[in-house]
């Protein structure tokens, strides 16, 4: 399995990092190189074996459904590259 | 005071608690020696007033008969888990000056049984890596040099700055974590203990997520004794962690110098992979010998999924690392860098504050996920995972209590030295210790002796779930027989 080089930039677009033009030969490169290491695992036959969902018997615990944490908007806030008041600043949204 | 940070941990707990020095004693020699080996980039940031303020409570404590099972021990803290007040980066650009306002579930325990923390140390990126050369602080000099050289030696990755800490004794003990073997082969690397418990073991709460149905918290400690101390403070049920398993903590350091009489310890051929130096093969069979002469039953035993555990694990792990790291948008903490418009604000941040290796897996993550490849890559990777399950419980069902294979391929290498390889490459260091992870069981890897070129070699124990004082009793004879290991100090 190898990658195009508009794959690169449709993988680079879906997590959201930008990616030069310089760069793209080199990422091409790289991906191969781990998709081909992957490749081994299609030798096995895996038809019938349930894919693994947990490592350790658990079933999903439940609790009362209340609020016990929050209120606390500064905790929340004060690592924030950009704010204003209790909000975050982005770029705009909308036009 | 540099003989004080020769004592282990629990000889430094009698002593303290003979009242022979005090905490504030202790701690201030380990912040003299940090400071004398500043060149080991061991640590990002030093905390001396945290330390001193701790220990002096710590002393408090002691004086009045209330002491800790950690109380007044110097630790480092690897930069993987928040800490409260204290800047927690995972090493990556992308998180500039985050400062949690909460403490993880682990060093909080540590914390509230006494330990007094050091500061915050190095490891790759977001834990990605098996050399530590990926962290945005650079790369971690290990301690140990080969014999009549001064090339610089990497500490293993990814918890290098806890392995190197430990092993030039500018600190007790150290946290740090494992997803495919970043606890055991940096540990392997540098004569040190390192525990990677089982899944569920340790709450994950508050420790930067990396691969979440494969990290683990655990500790790097001189000795096994140690490293069974600090494992009893770092395990525990968390209602946050809603993998975090309920089940009564036992006393791992009593295993310590139980008896492996009668005990059945499985030595699986497949571990036996083409261009294994003979060094590491001598070392393995010496340490069946070992085990054999305190008792213990050796048995050939079969785990034929191993050779396809690295290529599952480098679908699985990036797959979750994409998820789990797609919260890194330059919005609510961290670095920024402006765009445009939001989409370009977010692409740029990403792009400036992820290193190379973390790119490649985010990106590989993302396409493993994605429409019409995630059943061929990643749900068939999840199925290879329940077959390297399988493969450990047919070997345990058949009675192994525990299961001896070598911990690396390898001694240490260079700084630099894998600069030209492929990613693929320094993904093999962890060939050895990522079916434990895939596995969700307990691995600890135990120094065993020393390369040609006089370099710590460490073999490694895997056990049953939740079996972790198997691997401290079995560890403890391995210690005992091959004595134990610390580099010259050149520092």
């Amino acid at each position: 399995m190898s990658v195009d080089e508009h794959t690169v930039r449709r993988v680079a677009r879906l997590a959201r990092i930008a990616v030069e033009d310089h760069e793209v030969t080199k990422l091409k490169g790289e991906l191969d190189a781990i998709l081909a290491f992957v490749e081994e695992l299609s030798a096995l036959d895996v038809e019938s074996v349930e894919p693994m969902t947990s490592v350790i018997p658990a079933s999903a615990r439940l609790r009362e459904d209340v609020v016990d944490d929050g209120e606390n908007p500064e905790a929340v806030l004060m690592n924030a590259p950009s704010r204003e008041a209790d909000f975050y600043v982005v770029p705009k949204v909308v036009e | 005071m540099t003989e004080l940070c020769d004592l282990t941990f629990a000889e430094a707990r009698k002593l303290l608690l003979e009242r022979d020095f005090s905490a504030v004693e202790l701690t201030q020699a380990y912040l003299d020696a940090m400071e004398a080996a500043r060149g080991l980039n061991a640590y990002v940031l030093e905390t001396p007033e945290i330390a001193l303020e701790r220990a002096r409570a710590s002393d408090e404590r002691i004086a009045k008969g209330e002491a800790g099972p950690l109380e007044g021990l110097p630790l480092g803290v690897k930069d993987l888990y928040c800490t409260e007040g204290v800047r927690t980066t995972a090493c990556s650009r992308i998180l500039g000056d985050f400062t949690p306002p909460y403490e993880s579930f682990v060093s909080a325990k540590m914390r509230a049984d006494g330990a007094v923390m050091l500061g915050k140390l190095n490891n790759d990126e977001f834990a990605m890596g098996s050399s530590n050369e990926t962290s945005a602080f650079g790369v971690v000099i290990n301690p140990w040099r080969r014999k009549g050289s001064d090339a610089a030696l990497v500490a293993g990755g990814s918890s290098g700055g806890s392995s190197a800490a430990v092993a030039a004794r500018i600190c007790l003990g150290a946290t740090a974590t494992d997803t495919g073997g970043s606890i055991r082969q940096p540990a392997a690397f540098t004569g040190t203990v390192g525990v990677k418990p089982t899944y569920g073991r340790c709450s994950r709460w508050g420790i930067v997520a990396f691969a979440s149905s494969l990290d683990q918290a655990g500790p790097i400690a001189r000795d096994v004794r140690d490293a069974a101390i600090l494992m009893r403070s770092m395990a525990g049920y968390d209602k946050r962690d809603s993998t975090s398993v309920d089940r009564p903590v036992p006393d791992y350091e009593a295993a310590v110098g139980r008896s492996v009489r009668g005990l059945k310890i499985g030595v699986p051929k497949e571990y036996r992979v083409d261009g294994m130096p003979a060094e590491i093969e001598r070392l393995w069979a010496e340490g069946a010998e070992q085990l054999k002469a305190a008792g213990a039953e050796i048995v050939e035993v079969s785990l034929p999924h191993t050779r396809y555990a690295l290529p599952a694990y480098y679908i699985v792990a990036p797959a979750e690392a994409s998820s789990n790291l797609a919260r890194y948008d330059g919005v609510r903490y961290g670095a920024r860098v402006n765009g445009r418009d939001v989409t370009e604000m977010y692409e740029r941040t990403r792009a400036q504050g992820f290193g190379p290796e973390v790119r490649r897996r985010v990106m590989i993550g993302a396409y493993v996920l994605s429409a019409g490849y995630y059943d061929a890559y990643y749900v068939r990777a999840q199925k290879v995972r329940t077959l390297i399950k399988r493969d450990f419980e047919t070997v345990f069902a058949d009675g192994v209590d525990a299961i001896l294979t070598p911990a690396t391929p390898s001694a240490a290498f260079g700084v630099g030295e894998m600069a030209n390889a492929s990613p693929v490459e320094m993904y093999l260091n962890d060939v050895f210790t990522v079916t434990v992870n895939m596995a969700g069981l307990p691995g600890v890897a135990v120094p065993a002796g020393l390369s040609a070129e006089g370099l710590p070699l460490a073999l490694q124990l895997i056990g049953r779930p939740f079996d972790e004082e198997t691997l401290f009793s079995a560890g403890a004879v391995i210690e005992d027989a091959s004595g134990r290991f610390s580099p010259e100090r050149w520092w």
